[in-house]
């Protein structure tokens, strides 16, 4: 909303001098967030100027440069700035021509930035002032579509002044607009008199109500009658609670807008089109009241309807567009049939036109929701919705439709039908009862009974005080005060949040992190210390990224910002894959990237959600509660690294070794580690998109062995733009957490003497040494201490396709020092379990 | 060459020219060639003593001790010279073992955590340090959860999908959760009341990416529900976070606003002492007196509970903490960027 310095004061006592920043403040204050500042900024001598002459001439650059006599006073009159009534005058734009209305900054005017205008040689002339863009003036663009970076014709805005009007103000130019964010409860203050109310309200300024500023009458005898007629109404709410229709004939259709009026709509951001609808668009920026007015020539009989439309009932509107309507939309209807989108934007049939002379105006009152629902639907969002979906006081209509009915009399010359078609069914708002302390007690400022009163009279409600606390009636603009505590937010409000003290409340003790919290911590530090850099990745992708990794059912997005990426990943290659990329392109080769974050696994052929949507201010019953909380897709918290370029860079005496499996084995054990669990890899399954015979499964967990991983080399070439091996790991970290042991089992630390042997045993090639070790551990027993795999022999003195595994190990015993013969039967038994289970014999 | 009498000059002058080809060895081989001279067989100590299985029995006694004593000395000589020249070769050698640690080929490269998980887990532990806890939700959430049980009306705007990411199938109520605040109502289902509970975590919206913001992003969630409650104690709690995150001169400032789920709302923001640019206020986040619809959604009595929310982005946290100016950083995955952290929670 933006509001008019000039305009606020007539209602509003506004201090003499009160700056743009000032008013922000005070409005800040009582919850209107500041946005911007327009105009005010323009002094000195800037009038209306005629073109009288104008030369193009070619410049040595290219451009070409108009050299024009411009007259900037009536004939045998000086000047503004007292000098000659016709000046020569250099400009470079050429949007405008002999005979047209334009504004001239004479020397010694100030524009905004600021730029001090002087007569000055250019261009082999002496530009004796300069013709004004509208940019330059700080109109801005909407006010002057056509003008957009050039020359301001005033004709192209409605306007035709005498040479030498004094431009700043016809065009309101002294006067400031600030802007205020209204926040979606306020409705009331997307007028002048909601901001007037609230400035007075946040700086005991008087206040005068402009809706009490008419005199509008009481009877319901208008000429122009309605018929509401609302068989569906929208979540039981009726369409139509207020509707006013008041005639005015005779208007002159081409009187001019006054340049107040025109300048305070430019402020306001809203364009002059024509002086009657200018007057609406006036009334509904100072009463909140949104008008429409219709040409009474225009009108198939007498009344107006208001009624739901027929399911694809066209209708042009006065944009000139052709909508399809939904049984839901409100329009407003004549003899003929639909005539506007109730409350949204009128049609073209009916339009007030250049040739209208009676006018009807209509002042109503809709739904919120329809209205919303209307607008969002048709993508039609303007002045008129904007302020129905907020919530429109209904008391205001007749005082609106009686400014407006005033102003075309004033303005435009017409004549008032007296009388006044008044259809009302809004209900009056509900008392609301305020505890004494309840103020204290939500928000801990202690604020006294007089402040309470007078901070709720500010604001429009009328008090009782008794015994038990305040009996507050909201006024009729105030729909959003409902409860107790919204009264509470009122009163604080005016008095203002600094009042509300600071204490740093006592919780009772906590538990800490959870366990997995803290693990997955411990994933994050681990991989940050063994060297690699985390990253938080885009959790979209497109379908052949999740086909890349991750192939399954996937949860799609309906209306995703980039339309190529819809689904939500089930794996964090493809981010960080992608990152990897970036990286690179940038000439960061080496590379170690991590992740952690959720994805998304739903399962093929599973309904996730619900069709039901319980409503608000209750606790849903019992089963849908569970199904609303527990019918989610699984989203489990993974983490991903991806290894690229060099895991050892070239350096004095040392040669650089490239990435390979080896690097995402070792992270899938930091992983491992980081929790507590020494994870294992299984060949059995080719993890999709990894190298056919360099990848594995990460397992993991004691008595049940589960899958918890992918890792090892990307299939190489696969990763687009990037050269040479990459290697990755994936781990599904809720699925690690939950077979990682929540025990340590201690075992006593043994300070007996260890032996130390080494065991070569001759396998078959295709063996995974991670079996052989396991099954020489199972035959070993107790008194092996630790086993360590030396070598992976294969070559001459093997058979063909065999292979030689020399394992070291180290026996102890714990309460003994053990003799050689002891650690060599452990060891016999340990090679006789890899020859019953693998085959394997002790090499020669 | 005749033996030389066995007498005490003689003996003497034996040791003295082995003191002194001993004392002139320069190594470990001239001091071994010094030692056969002087002490081996043919040497003029053996020599004279070699004669005294000539003397007359009476005389031997005497003889052998002064032989004797002279092999002593000589002995003690060599190995007094052995340990010198022991010592000097072997600083000779680690001399010649010298290298250059600045020259080290480099083996181990430092990682980083992102520095949003850095504030996050700072927030976190200010919290934990309260007696707080953490909670986590879905990111992919019911709509019922995201809103309706947050009083946000079936026709508020930003339920619309200029807003809001909607999950297919449309009919099923899923989206991407807007806001941490579900987890609010989550918690206070699953835990009842009294609860202080901080839920971090990912956020969608459908703007677009720019300097101050991004589609995906990370915030916390605060809420206390108890009984006595009031403003003054999320003012109190906020404070103490500011001061964690921005300095001792840190302070709140509350501005009435709008939330669905709150009454009183407020936007608050932070006297950041140390921003770039001079001290000022920052527009740190929203919060207010958690609505009675919110505490019934969660089966609650609001005449017997009551109690506040918070919710901070944790990307504007840091942006303003830190002095960014463009939060593109925070997502591109530039190493670069978390390196300047490192591994260092503030």
């Amino acid at each position: 909303m933006r509001v008019p310095l000039s305009w606020l004061a007539e209602w509003a006592d506004l201090p003499a001098g009160t700056s743009p920043d000032a008013l922000h403040a005070a409005l800040v204050r009582v919850g209107f967030e500041e946005e911007a500042v327009h105009g005010g900024e323009i002094s000195g001598p800037v009038v209306v100027g005629e073109v009288l002459e104008l030369t193009p001439e070619p410049q040595k650059n290219g451009k070409t440069i108009r050299w024009c006599s411009v007259r900037v006073a009536p004939e045998g009159l000086r000047a503004a700035d007292g000098g000659e009534a016709v000046r020569g005058i250099v400009c470079g734009a050429g949007n405008f021509v002999v005979g047209d209305k334009v504004v001239v900054t004479l020397p010694g005017t100030v524009l905004p930035g600021p730029f001090p205008i002087a007569a000055r040689k250019t261009y082999g002339h002496v530009s004796d002032g300069m013709i004004a863009s509208a940019r330059e003036l700080g109109l801005s663009d909407e006010t002057a579509p056509a003008s957009v970076g050039g020359i301001l014709r005033l004709t192209e805005i409605g306007l035709d002044p005498e040479v030498g009007t004094d431009a700043i103000a016809l065009l309101g130019l002294d006067d400031a607009a600030v802007e205020i964010n209204v926040t979606p409860d306020r409705g009331y203050a997307l007028s002048i008199r909601g901001v007037a109310r609230e400035y007075a309200a946040s700086t005991g300024a008087a206040f005068r109500d402009p809706a009490l500023a008419v005199s509008p009458p009481s009877t319901d005898d208008g000429a122009v009658r309605v018929h509401v007629d609302d068989a569906t109404p929208i979540r039981g709410r009726a369409g139509s609670t207020v509707f006013v229709t008041r005639v005015v004939r005779g208007i002159d259709p081409a009187a001019p807008t006054p340049g107040w009026l025109a300048g305070r709509l430019r402020l306001a951001g809203v364009r002059s089109i024509s002086l009657a609808v200018d007057i609406t668009n006036y009334v509904m920026l100072e009463l909140g009241q949104p008008l429409h007015g219709y040409d009474l020539a225009a009108l198939t009989g007498d009344t107006l309807g208001v009624r739901r439309a027929k399911p694809g009932e066209p209708l042009t509107t006065l944009d000139g567009r052709q909508r399809v309507l939904d049984a839901e939309d409100l329009v407003i209807t004549d003899g003929s049939g639909p005539i506007g989108l109730a409350g949204v934007m009128g049609g073209a049939t009916t339009e007030i036109s250049a040739t209208t002379t009676d006018v009807v105006i209509e002042a109503a009152n809709f739904d919120p929701v329809s209205i919303g629902r209307t607008a969002r639907r048709h993508k039609l969002p303007s002045e008129a919705s904007r302020r129905f979906e907020r919530g429109v006081d209904p008391a205001v209509a007749r005082a609106a439709a009686q400014r407006a009915v005033d102003l075309l009399v004033e303005l435009a010359g017409g004549v008032a039908d007296p009388g006044q078609t008044w259809f009302d069914a809004a209900e009056p708002p509900a008392s609301v009862l305020l505890a004494p302390e309840a103020v204290l007690h939500r928000t801990g400022a202690a604020i006294s009974e007089a402040e309470t009163v007078a901070a709720l009279e500010a604001i429009g409600a009328t008090v009782a005080v008794g015994d038990d606390g305040y009996l507050v009636l909201p006024p009729t603009w105030r729909r959003d005060l409902r409860e107790a505590v919204d009264v509470v937010e009122e009163v604080v409000r005016i008095v203002g949040y600094d009042r509300i003290p600071s204490v740093l409340p006592v919780a009772p003790p906590g538990r800490g992190l959870t366990r997995s919290q803290r693990l997955r911590r411990s994933i994050g530090t681990a991989l940050a210390v063994g060297g690699a850099f985390e990253v938080q990745s885009y959790p979209l992708v497109s379908a052949e990224q999740q086909a890349a990794f991750a192939p399954g059912a996937s949860m799609r997005v309906a209306n995703p910002l980039d339309a190529s990426a819809p689904l939500l990943r089930r794996s964090l290659l493809p981010g960080l894959l992608d990152a990897v990329r970036r990286n690179r392109a940038r000439g960061l080769t080496d590379l170690a990237l991590f992740e952690a974050g959720l994805v998304f696994l739903p399962v093929e052929g599973v309904a996730y959600g619900t069709a039901e949507l319980p409503p608000i201010g209750a606790r849903p019953a019992p089963a849908l509660l569970t199904r609303i909380q527990e019918d989610l897709p699984p989203q489990p918290s993974h983490v991903a690294v991806v290894l690229s370029g060099d895991r050892t860079p070239k350096g004095p005496g040392q040669a650089a070794v490239p990435v390979d499996w080896q690097d995402a084995v070792e992270a899938a054990m930091r992983i491992g580690a980081a929790v507590g669990v020494e994870v294992r890899f299984r060949q059995e399954v080719e993890p999709v998109g990894f190298h056919p015979t360099r990848s594995a499964e990460v397992m993991a967990g004691g008595d049940v062995e589960t899958v918890v991983g992918v890792v090892g080399e990307l299939l190489p070439g696969s990763v687009e733009d990037v050269p040479g091996r990459v290697a990755a790991v994936e781990i599904d970290v809720d699925a690690l957490i939950r077979v990682a042991p929540a025990e340590i089992g201690f075992t006593p630390i043994s300070t007996m003497p260890a032996a130390t042997q080494d065991v070569s045993l001759v396998v078959a090639e295709v063996i995974p040494a991670g079996e052989v070790l396991e099954a020489f551990v199972t035959g070993a027993g107790p008194l092996l201490e630790a086993i360590d795999l030396v070598d992976d022999y294969r070559g001459a003195g093997l058979p063909e396709g065999a292979k030689s595994l020399t394992f070291a190990l180290r026996f102890r015993a714990p309460d003994r020092t053990l003799t050689a013969a002891e650690a060599t039967a452990a060891k016999e038994a340990g090679v006789a379990v890899t020859t019953a289970r693998l085959g394997a014999h002790l090499r020669e | 060459m005749p033996d030389a009498l066995l007498t005490e000059e003689t003996v003497s002058a034996a040791v003295d020219a082995a003191i002194a080809a001993i004392d002139a060895a320069g190594d470990t081989a001239a001091l071994k060639s010094a030692r056969i001279a002087h002490t081996g067989e043919a040497s003029a100590l053996a020599r004279l003593n070699a004669t005294i299985r000539d003397l007359p029995p009476a005389d031997k006694p005497l003889a052998g001790k002064l032989v004797g004593q002279a092999r002593g000395r000589v002995n003690a000589a060599i190995a007094a010279r052995e340990s010198v020249l022991a010592q000097v070769e072997r600083a000779a050698l680690l001399q010649a073992e010298r290298v250059d640690l600045t020259a080290a080929p480099l083996r181990y490269r430092a990682g980083a955590r992102h520095p949003l998980t850095l504030v996050r887990e700072t927030v976190e532990d200010v919290f934990i340090a309260m007696g707080w806890e953490i909670a986590e939700g879905p990111e992919l959430e019911h709509e019922w959860f995201n809103f309706d049980a947050l009083n946000i009306d079936p026709d508020h705007p930003a339920r619309s999908p200029q807003d809001t990411l909607f999950v297919e199938p449309i009919g099923a109520h899923l989206v991407m959760r807007t806001q941490t605040s579900p987890v609010q109502v989550r918690s206070l289902i699953e835990r009842g009341a009294p609860l202080y509970v901080l839920g971090p975590g990912r956020v969608y919206r459908t703007d677009e990416i720019d300097a101050t913001h991004l589609p995906v992003f990370n915030q916390f969630e605060g809420i206390a529900i108890d009984r006595g409650l009031t403003m003054a104690h999320l003012r109190g709690t906020l404070e103490h976070l500011a001061r964690r995150m921005f300095g001792d001169a840190a302070r709140i400032r509350l501005r009435p606003n709008f939330f669905p789920f709150t009454e009183p709302s407020a936007e608050m923001d932070v006297w950041h002492p140390s921003a770039k640019g001079g001290a000022r206020w920052i527009e740190w986040g929203g919060c207010g007196m958690v609505h009675p619809n919110v505490l019934r959604a969660a089966g609650l009595d609001p005449q017997e509970f009551q109690g506040f929310a918070f919710g901070l982005g944790i990307e504007r946290t840091l942006q303003f903490a830190e002095g960014l100016s463009d939060m593109r950083d925070m997502i591109e995955g530039d190493v670069r960027f978390a390196a300047q952290w490192g591994l260092v929670t503030r």
